[in-house]
């Protein structure tokens, strides 16, 4: 079986627990005006890499021992890995075998068979939530959000391990409303077991430009670390759950 | 006897054993950080004016004062001191601190261009004394050099050799001092002079016997010299604060007869622990006591100085001493070697400040404890001081009383010292066997000499078969201006006083290096998985190539690139074997370049792989920057699969990264490094500089150096004061890999 990939880090440790090795797939329906890899929206990129499954698996193999020693794994991100939902199942099952954590970072923007064909093989979701509220979403993302509310009932029913993870772009997610109804939301699925919040952030941008896509966001501050952490506060006392922003804010 | 009240007795008592004294008497801890004190009022006090100092010595071009007047030696110089009600543990090089003196027998030219290039002038009748009566190594040497060597030093294949400054990379033990106490030293060698000699003569007695005498004698001048400052260290030290003394004393003796490029001084906390232990169960000190001699001893570590010339900072960038210290392992029982004294020296980078001296080095093993690990990966995430190596495989080659000299160069304590061979640039061997040995920069006959590659498109195993031509040609050459350098050595600058702190009879090492190695590897990766076309220049020499097409870069974990650097450190280690080395020495090989891969990327030609003209090499064994495509895990396999049985002198890798890459929260961080180490130590790899810091901070160091004197960066091996560094290292630090997501 043959994925379209866009590239392989081996080292992270911002896509799920311990440390991990990630494979960005290529392709992405969404247009998400904050996107920071729009180079991984289009199938046929010339840019994107042809690898076997077998290829991939030996390469996940070889951090064995930094999934050992960290509780890591493997994260299949993108992209949207969902497209390519077949490959992300075929290598996952060989990764369960072997004793390997799976993780899929998903917009959960898909048809629910999609969500179904990969459950049985995966640990973790680092579920993207882009706006809770449908309106908005679209805006933001090009489409409604009721097959990424419904996924997300779908994984808890099955009881499968959930991290949300939410973008913090001011003006568009930053909305108290927005975060309350959120939080409201999440406090409902048990299985949702930590949030991450993101501040967003420009870094992406001289991409969209490379590609000839104009960057709509360019006026957009970056959220402060004030804001992120009273918003990360607000968050976890209407969830409940434990909310975390990254490091370098704390 | 009262010094060794209380010590469990063993081999130890019965002839100078100080792993034995160790392995009967060290307590493992196995607690964490909480015990550990703040640093005391009077350490402050001192830490204080010695920041005062060092921050005048920074804006004074780096150099505080130098005496150029007298030739430093063990006792050249009247006790110095700061401050004597402050100081609890004394002594300087000279009569005051941070005042360089001047080692002449290095080489006097050398001395003479270092003077002057912080405004002094080498004192006339010193001048003249060493001109007409006393040659140094350096004169020694280019008695000797041939015109091949001379001409392959200036080309730049083989660079950064020790010929006209110390040599360094030998460590006394420096603990034997506090231990025996000098009087039972000099007797042990004075009936070694007449038990280890049959009657027979031959250079090597007659060059024994001298060097042994000339030992005894730095011995009774190292006593001297305590005397001064009014210790009796004929006597082995009774409690902590004697033990600690006593032992820097004794580095003092050899730091200040000999300005080697590494004065490492071994592996000496868990040795002290021993003595603090016992005062502090006896109830004669507290644990603030404890830190205070531990932070004070510090202190005196971070103010060695040696006058060196602008050329050598060029190779050796940001006033190093490698005064090494080798913390942690486990021993040959399978107890770990951590003491409460390990936590306190790393605890100085807490109570004092980040520095890179002394050089931190953790032996790592899958036996030391969770606590000890997770506070180390703690230190290194806020200093970025600590560098980290494997004990469990060094442990099967040098056994558990072995320390690390300069930064990745282990021997065991006492019984082996290693003669120090810079590196020859691999990356340029290699144009030399395309240009049939012509200097792609100079144009002259270097190397072995063959027609020039004559076809356009280069063939991987012609290129090979050139390559191997080279490379037998280089290793003769190296092993035996090595054999110069190191007779000559010993004959004008012999290490008295380190060598006075070894067993009679030690094992030698001559370690031979490798700079470029990424470059290579990549090259012959692109020759042999792409097309590569060779471009002449006007002189018929090949200076330029078109690549076609892609080709595996070493650092991506593949095989297809990386055992072609596996092969390449295979094939030299056993090319150098086949010539004889100097004192019967064991060849070995290192992948280090401190900061030379700067200096030796500028006289590299283009290379194959598409690497500019002048542009530098990678540190160490790192793959070049920007060519690892995917991330740091793959990048440390590579490296990994380099083997340490053909690099016995260490391979030494740089990781780079951000904070907010190693995790969302401080703990996450902590875990996930120390599970960085895990996966990448449990593969043998052997050397991993941590640092962790963001660009962002280092860019503001440049354009504001007065507001980051702390600022600590680890390099090939080692630790520097970032603002220590010129601007085109700094700028190289900059462009390196620095792990992180966007």
């Amino acid at each position: 079986m043959i994925g379209n990939i866009h590239s392989i880090d081996t080292f992270s440790t911002l896509d799920g627990p311990g440390i991990r090795t990630v494979i960005f797939l290529q392709g992405c329906h969404l247009r998400c005006q904050y996107c920071h890899n729009p180079d991984t929206w289009d199938c046929n990129a010339a840019s994107a890499q042809r690898y076997e499954s077998t290829e991939i698996i030996r390469i996940i193999m070889r951090n064995l021992p930094y999934y050992q020693a960290s509780g890591g794994g493997v994260t299949f991100s993108g992209g949207e890995p969902l497209l390519q939902a077949e490959f992300v199942k075929s290598v996952f099952s060989e990764c369960k075998q072997a004793g390997i954590h799976t993780a899929l970072d998903t917009s959960l923007y898909v048809a629910g068979k999609f969500v179904s064909e990969v459950l049985s093989y995966t640990d973790l979701f680092l579920a993207d939530i882009k706006q809770i509220n449908a309106e908005k979403s679209k805006v933001l993302t090009g489409a409604g959000n009721s097959m990424n509310i419904s996924n997300l009932h779908l994984i808890n029913e099955r009881q499968v391990d959930i991290w949300i993870r939410y973008v913090i772009v001011p003006g568009l997610t930053d909305d108290e409303e927005d975060i309350t109804a959120l939080g409201e939301f999440m406090a409902k699925l048990d299985y949702v077991r930590r949030v991450e919040l993101l501040p967003y952030h420009a870094l992406g941008s001289h991409k969209w430009r490379l590609l000839g896509l104009e960057y709509k966001l360019g006026d957009t501050m970056v959220p402060t670390a004030v804001r992120m952490k009273e918003l990360q506060a607000r968050l976890e006392l209407v969830s409940g759950k434990p909310v975390f922003i990254p490091g370098d804010l704390v | 006897m009262q010094a060794w009240r209380n010590f469990k007795p063993g081999i130890w008592n019965q002839e100078i054993n100080v792993r034995d004294f160790i392995q009967k008497n060290y307590t493992a801890y196995d607690g964490d950080e909480s015990f550990l004190a703040a640093p005391t009022e009077n350490t402050c006090k001192l830490w204080s004016k010695c920041q005062e100092l060092l921050s005048a010595e920074q804006r004074n071009n780096g150099v505080l004062k130098v005496d150029a007047t007298t030739a430093i030696g063990i006792n050249s110089h009247p006790p110095g001191y700061i401050d004597r009600k402050l100081e609890i543990v004394v002594g300087f090089q000279t009569d005051e601190a941070l005042k360089r003196g001047i080692n002449v027998y290095g080489g006097l030219n050398t001395t003479v261009k270092a003077c002057k290039a912080y405004g002094y002038e080498m004192e006339s009748n010193l001048k003249v004394f060493f001109k007409t009566h006393r040659p140094t190594h350096n004169d020694g040497v280019f008695d000797v050099y041939t015109d091949e060597m001379k001409l392959a030093r200036r080309s730049g294949i083989i660079t950064g050799l020790p010929d006209s400054y110390g040599r360094g990379r030998i460590i006394g033990d420096y603990r034997r001092v506090p231990l025996y106490g000098l009087d039972y030293l000099i007797g042990s060698k004075e009936s070694d002079i007449l038990t280890l000699f049959q009657k027979r003569m031959d250079d090597n007695d007659i060059r024994l016997r001298a060097e042994l005498r000339h030992q005894i004698n730095a011995l009774h001048e190292l006593k001297k010299m305590a005397t001064a400052y009014g210790f009796d260290i004929s006597r082995p030290a009774e409690n902590g604060r004697e033990a600690v003394q006593w032992l820097y004393f004794a580095y003092l003796g050899a730091i200040k007869e000999q300005n080697g490029a590494a004065m490492s001084i071994g592996r000496i906390s868990t040795f002290l622990d021993i003595y603090l232990a016992r005062d502090i169960e006896e109830g004669v000190i507290s644990e603030s006591q404890a830190q205070e001699l531990i932070d004070q001893l510090v202190i005196k570590l971070r103010l060695v100085r040696h006058l060196r010339t602008p050329d050598y900072n060029t190779l050796f960038a940001g006033d190093p001493n490698w005064v090494t210290e080798s913390i942690g392992g486990v021993g040959i029982d399978g107890r770990h070697m951590v003491s409460k004294n390990s936590f306190r020296f790393l605890h100085t980078l807490k109570n004092l400040g980040a520095a890179p001296e002394p050089n931190m080095t953790v032996l790592w093993s899958s036996k030391l404890t969770d606590s000890f690990l997770s506070y180390c990966a703690g230190l290194s995430i806020k200093t970025s001081a600590l560098q980290y190596e494997n004990d469990d495989l060094m442990r099967q080659y040098y056994g558990d009383d072995y320390a690390i000299a300069c930064c990745v160069s282990a021997m065991r304590l006492g019984k082996e010292m290693q003669f120090f061979g810079a590196r020859c640039n691999l990356a340029k061997l290699l144009l030399y066997a395309l240009n049939g040995g012509k200097d792609e920069i100079s144009g002259q006959q270097v190397g072995l000499e063959i027609p020039v590659y004559g076809e356009e498109t280069l063939d991987f195993k012609e290129v090979m078969r050139r390559l191997e031509l080279q490379m037998e040609w280089l290793a003769e050459l190296y092993v035996n201006t090595m054999n110069v350098i190191h007779y000559m050595h010993d004959r004008y600058a012999y290490e008295r006083m380190e060598m006075a702190l070894h067993d009679s009879k030690v094992h030698h090492y001559m370690a031979f290096g490798i700079a470029g190695l990424s470059v290579i590897a990549d090259s012959l990766s692109a020759i042999k998985y792409a097309q590569v076309k060779a471009v002449k220049d006007e002189r018929g020499i090949i200076t330029d190539f078109i690549i076609n097409g892609e080709y595996p870069k070493f650092g991506n974990d593949d095989d297809r690139v990386d055992l072609v650097a596996v092969d390449l450190v295979k094939s030299l280690c056993l090319k150098l074997k086949n010539t004889p080395a100097y004192k019967d020495a064991e060849h070995t090989l290192s992948v280090l370049t401190i900061t030379s891969n700067v200096v030796y990327g500028k006289h590299t030609g283009t290379t194959p792989d598409g690497r500019k003209l002048g542009e530098p090499l990678a540190p160490g064994a790192n793959p070049l920057h920007g060519r690892e495509e995917k991330g740091a895990l793959a990048a440390c396999n590579s490296v990994a699969k380099l083997p340490y049985a053909y690099a016995r002198d260490g391979i030494s890798f740089t990781f780079s990264t951000v904070p907010s890459a190693l995790g969302y929260s401080r703990q996450a961080q902590v875990s996930n490094l120390k599970a960085l180490l895990q996966g990448y130590f449990m593969q043998e790899a052997h050397h991993m500089n941590v640092n962790v810091v963001n660009v962002e901070t280092l860019k503001e160091a440049m354009e504001h150096p007065e507001q980051y004197p702390d600022l600590t960066i680890r390099v090939s091996g080692y630790a520097v004061h970032f603002i220590k560094l010129n601007r085109e290292q700094q700028e190289e630090i900059i462009m390196r890999t620095f792990y992180q997501r966007m």
